[in-house]
């Protein structure tokens, strides 16, 4: 599969950023500083960012603009995070929350 | 912790960033808040250039537009104060709204609030329709023009109006393959010259058919399209599938008016405008006196009138404070020449009707 990365786009310009590692389920990807971590999870081919409480439904990205709470994930213990607005930094650990996720003291 | 201000406006987008440059150039002391980190609203994804009218960012590209709009701001900031990150979450009595940051709540003093929300972006109900890969125009936009990243490789596009087909033009500028074009009219919803582009570039457009499903378990693999019958209902035994990993959604957008609703505006239901719009006089004033509106709150329409409204709105929350003076007048009559012109012409007919109905709606009450 190719890149989803834009190398060449003949109006815009992406500034390159610093390459950063994180974590996916245990997992380690690849993705940008700053980017927000939905972003780098879909640049690098995964689409299910959690399964829906009650139907167990694949959720995704969707809005990209922090409304629809579609992408909430558990964020370095953080449960839901909006990720597809929150920068993404070197070696954070991120999840799918699991139901409603869990409160940790 | 509290704040006060003279105009208060709510949402940096195109409208919002008009209605506050306006105000502070005028003299009042403006707050402007927007909820996102970035100001522009939808235009720092408007990778096209607009048509603008002659006098106002005609052939200039949307990211661009903000990019001015921003500029502006930033040289009145001894008037304009601009905070990012930062979403209106409600009116209190006494001209009083809360603001909400990151991990801070306050409230607001203000005498005139400009509430420039702008709009949601409208789904469509089909079979799994909730799987990952079926995005929305806007979030398609923000993915792809913001952050550089492709939605997919191979994208189904559902709706021919304006953003269905810039957005289908901007997918392989940034090398999707658009694999098709629905919509369940008879004939192409925005312009021509649009819709000639992609053509032109061999995307096959599917008019009078309608998305049945998505296709796939944890991600979308595909969709089954069919045709309709004049009443949109599907005509059996027409189904065919097609290969897509996402699907986009351009089907209209609805105002955005909880605000309005919540400070007791009254609203009136324009199907041409996209739905609830708050009742607005020729001023952009509201029913409730100290509150106006600019932009896609007031009615779903595109960019540069979304400025010239907000242009309107600034000026008149201006005038209701200190009076009326020559400036204010200029702005108001330029502004109104050129929406004239912008909403001329058979494209802008629906517009024109929505907006004449507001205006009557307000007489009547």
């Amino acid at each position: 599969m190719t890149s989803l990365r834009i190398e060449a786009h003949p109006v815009l310009e992406f500034e390159k950023k610093k390459k950063v590692r994180f974590f996916f389920e245990g997992k380690e990807f690849e993705g940008f500083e700053g980017e927000p971590i939905a972003a780098a999870l879909h640049a690098a081919g995964v689409k299910m960012l959690r399964r829906s409480p009650h139907k167990n439904r694949a959720r995704g990205f969707f809005c990209a603009i922090g409304r629809c709470s579609s992408c909430i994930m558990e964020v370095d213990g953080e449960i839901n995070t909006m990720t597809c607005i929150t920068p993404l930094k070197e070696g954070m650990q991120v999840k799918m929350q699991k139901g409603h996720g869990e409160i940790k003291p | 912790m509290s704040r006060n201000t003279e105009v208060f406006v709510i949402g940096g987008g195109p409208a919002g960033l008009s209605a506050a440059i306006v105000a502070a150039e005028l003299g009042a002391q403006t707050l402007l808040v927007d909820d996102s980190a970035k100001l522009g609203g939808q235009l720092i994804k408007q990778t096209h250039r607009f048509f603008g009218s002659s006098n106002r960012d005609a052939g200039i590209r949307g990211i661009s537009i903000a990019d001015k709009l921003c500029e502006d701001v930033k040289n009145l900031k001894d008037r304009l104060c601009v905070l990012e990150n930062t979403a209106a979450v409600g009116f209190y009595s006494n001209n009083e709204a809360g603001i909400l940051s990151q991990n801070a709540y306050e409230r607001v003093s203000y005498q005139r609030a400009i509430v420039c929300t702008g709009a949601t972006e409208n789904s469509l109900a089909f079979e799994n329709n909730d799987l990952p890969g079926v995005y929305g125009a806007g979030g398609v936009q923000t993915l792809m023009n913001v952050h550089g990243i492709r939605p997919g490789q191979k994208i189904l596009m559902i709706g021919s109006g304006n953003i269905g087909l810039i957005v289908s033009y901007q997918l392989i500028q940034a090398g999707v393959d658009v694999v098709g074009l629905v919509e369940g009219l008879p004939t192409i919803g925005g312009y021509l010259v649009h819709a000639s582009k992609i053509r032109r570039l061999g995307v096959p457009i599917y008019t009078s058919h309608t998305i049945l499903s998505a296709l796939g378990e944890t991600q979308v693999e595909g969709a089954t399209l069919c045709q309709v019958d004049d009443r949109f209902r599907p005509i059996p035994n027409t189904e065919f599938d097609v290969e897509c990993d996402c699907i986009c959604l351009a089907v209209g957008l609805t105002p955005l008016i909880d605000l309005f609703q919540q400070a007791k505006c009254r609203m009136v239901h324009i199907g041409e405008l996209g739905g609830l719009v708050p009742l607005h006089d020729s001023s952009m004033k509201t029913t409730n006196p100290e509150i106006f509106v600019a932009g896609d709150a007031s009615g779903i329409e595109e960019a540069t009138t979304a400025i010239l409204g907000g242009r309107i709105a600034g000026a008149r929350a201006y005038e209701s404070l200190y009076g009326s003076n020559d400036k204010v007048e200029q702005i108001v009559a330029e502004a109104k020449e050129e929406l004239k012109t912008l909403r001329s012409g058979s494209t802008g007919e629906r517009i024109r009707w929505g907006r004449e109905r507001v205006l009557q709606e307000v007489g009547a009450c």
